[in-house]
């Protein structure tokens, strides 16, 4: 009797809707994550720079180089150093 | 008040009396340990104390500048919090471990000759291992001895740099030193191997997943961090650090992507910011140097709290890889709250921690007009966003749904989670009390409208490439699998190298027994047995023949003779005869 007590707690626990099980609410986290890349974007057109290097002045720099650096890691890190690198977990045994 | 005593001291005593406390006192001991050790610290003051003679030389046990002072604070901090969080632990060779630990890292810095600081350096060394031991598993074994061995070799390295610079010299004091001559670079190596410099750093991501769960945040505080601290006080301003530590922020994050074990990737990362402190140093002006030390302030603080975070997962599921975790935000918040504050801060984010060190770095660098040393900094923060940011948070505690429903982690690991969380945010959002403990006066001011925006920016954008790619399907998935390292050298080399000493000393050993034990000590043997008679009989039968012995007699007296020899019954008068005959010969001869 106790275990199916405890079982079904674990059940309920587990129907329990939690924050993300509603994709409603990953589709509003997406839109405030894309809502406040568009005012990063807009804000830097407001401010007064002053640059190290020529380049940081340009418009956009740091969010482009930030997707590209990101694109590029993953894609190196996929198709480059994986298939080089990668072994069976038992490899050193 | 009684005067203050050198702050090993207390952690080294407290750590014999561990044995000796039993019970709930037993909690109350161990984190007064790190309370009464920083009131000690804050008693004393700056200058040089406890100077104690040694042969010809001046030990000092107590070097206590602004750099030093910097280290044994966040030293104390943080084994105050690293026992908070371990006192569920009843192992005593952990706890002891662990104390003698930070006690060895503060006797390290606060050392003010090479002899001292190399004892403290090597008592870290050995009782880190123990750490790595304690999870009595058969990889912490092995992982436990590779790291035994590289570090005896950089120890040893260090030593024979530390004697010739000595020798040349003849000064041990322990400071700027500056690389000229093959002691310094000696020296110089050791301490790399230490900070885990590219190609030395596998026992790093080796060691350090395979330890427990609670020595591993001990373990991520104190090694990297005393040798950064030796880097600073003896090679600021040395051009190599600069790319060694521009090479180091760099190659990890690639690993880091595709690694499957979550305190691994946090191993990787940690490289990755020590790189940022190296470089730093490289750099070696005021700026640089107070931004590695104040990032490596921080590092220990948020490193720590990853792993604390991740300690908690594996505490309360046994599991740490990838492909095992994911959706444990719903009975986990408090820890994927603090586990996200460490993210943060280790990604600079701007009002946590690392936005307001990290940033001194890049902005020395840039000030020496450094474009390619920038653009590698600046790509490997983009990139630390990317696997310590979000990947640990992400994969841990979202990601797909493992069905798991742990409980949250126990009370005191909250504790020195929260602790922790908190001193992340508190710094970031004022820097100014941890300015004004660094080195050289500060003169920075991080937040500025551009810095913020554009490192907002970067982070924001480097995440949206993750969202893109992790939608597309294109980001590599967890994998069960091995990514093999540098380490790759040692652990099939060394099998190569047994194999190679297997097949030729073996080898050799046997054709040595055959042609030695087998062939010329039997030919000997067999020689020596009789080589009197016969040696006696070529006279003799000369003798006989030109006597006219033939056919039969000859043969039954040369038997005689023989048998005679051999069993040693000749006539008297032939055995002193032969015997004369001998010291003859030996006259003759000599």
């Amino acid at each position: 009797m106790k275990e199916q007590n405890q079982q079904s707690t674990i059940n309920n626990q587990q129907s329990k809707p939690y924050l993300f099980d509603n994709p409603k609410n990953v589709k509003i986290l997406l839109r405030c994550f894309y809502c406040s890349l568009l005012v990063l974007l807009i804000i830097e057109f407001f401010l007064h720079k002053h640059p190290h290097f020529a380049w940081e002045g340009w418009p956009e720099f740091y969010a482009i180089y930030g997707f590209v650096a990101c694109v590029v890691l993953v894609v190196v890190a996929k198709y480059i150093l994986r298939p080089l690198v990668k072994r069976r977990e038992d490899y050193y045994d | 008040m009684t005067d203050p005593v050198p702050p090993v001291i207390i952690f080294v005593v407290g750590a014999l009396l561990v044995p000796f406390i039993k019970g709930s006192w037993k909690s109350a001991f161990l984190l007064a340990i790190p309370v009464v050790g920083f009131l000690n610290l804050i008693s004393i003051s700056e200058g040089t104390h406890w100077v104690v003679g040694f042969l010809d030389y001046r030990l000092v046990f107590g070097r206590v500048d602004r750099l030093s002072l910097l280290f044994g604070y966040i030293f104390h901090i943080i084994s105050f919090i690293a026992i908070l969080y371990s006192l569920h632990v009843k192992d005593n060779l952990q706890l002891i471990a662990g104390l003698v630990y930070a006690g060895s890292a503060l006797g390290a810095i606060f050392a003010g000759d090479l002899l001292s600081f190399f004892v403290f350096w090597e008592m870290l060394t050995v009782s880190s291992i123990f750490l790595i031991w304690a999870r009595r598993t058969e990889a912490s074994l092995g992982a436990g001895y590779r790291y035994l061995l590289v570090h005896a070799a950089g120890g040893l390295c260090l030593l024979a740099g530390i004697v010739i610079h000595v020798n040349q010299t003849g000064s041990i004091e322990f400071g700027y030193l500056g690389l000229n001559g093959l002691g310094t670079y000696l020296i110089f190596f050791g301490f790399g191997l230490n900070c885990a410099w590219p190609l030395l750093h596998t026992w790093l991501t080796d060691a350090y997943p395979e330890a427990t769960i609670t020595g591993t945040i001990f373990l991520s505080a104190f090694t990297t961090k005393v040798a950064v601290y030796a880097l600073a006080r003896s090679f600021p301003g040395t051009e190599a650090l600069i790319w060694i530590g521009a090479i180091m922020t760099g190659f990890p994050i690639f690993y880091a992507v595709i690694e499957n074990d979550l305190r691994r990737v946090l191993a990787y990362s940690l490289i990755n910011q020590v790189g940022f402190m190296v470089c730093g140093i490289g750099i070696g002006t005021a700026l640089a140097i107070n931004g590695a030390v104040c990032h490596a302030f921080n590092d220990i603080l948020f490193k720590a709290l990853l792993f604390m975070s991740m300690g908690a997962i594996m505490y309360r599921t046994g599991k740490i890889n990838g492909t095992d975790l994911g959706g444990l935000y719903r009975t986990m918040p408090l820890t994927c709250v603090f586990c996200m504050v460490g993210a943060a801060s280790i990604s600079a984010f701007p009002l946590f921690s690392g936005f307001v060190s990290k940033s001194m770095v890049m902005d020395a660098a840039a000030g020496g007009h450094m474009r390619f040393i920038w653009f590698i900094l600046l790509f490997a923060s983009a990139g630390v966003f990317h696997h310590a940011g979000i990947k640990i948070p992400y994969f841990a505690f979202f990601s797909h749904d493992s069905g798991m429903r742990p409980k949250e982690a126990p009370i005191h690991m909250l504790l020195a989670m929260g602790i922790a969380a908190f001193l992340c945010i508190f710094i970031g959002s004022f820097p100014g009390f941890l300015y004004s403990l660094l080195p050289y006066p500060v003169e920075y001011v991080p937040y500025t409208a551009p810095h913020v925006v554009g490192q907002t920016q970067l982070l924001f954008f480097s995440a949206l490439a993750f969202t893109l790619l992790l939608l597309s399907g294109i980001y590599p998935a967890e994998m069960r699998c091995i990514n093999l390292d540098a380490d790759w050298f040692y652990r099939k080399g060394g099998r190569l190298f047994f194999y190679v000493m297997d097949r030729t000393l073996n080898k050799i050993n046997r054709v040595c027994e055959g042609v030695f034990v087998g062939g010329i000590t039997g030919y000997l043997a067999r020689i020596s047995k009789d080589v009197v008679p016969r040696f006696i009989l070529l006279g003799m039968v000369s003798f006989w023949v030109l006597t006219g012995s033939r056919g039969e007699v000859l043969q039954m007296k040369k038997m005689n003779v023989y048998n005679d020899f051999l069993k040693g019954t000749l006539p008297v008068g032939i055995g002193a005869g032969v015997a004369g005959l001998f010291i003859v010969l030996l006259f003759v001869l000599s």
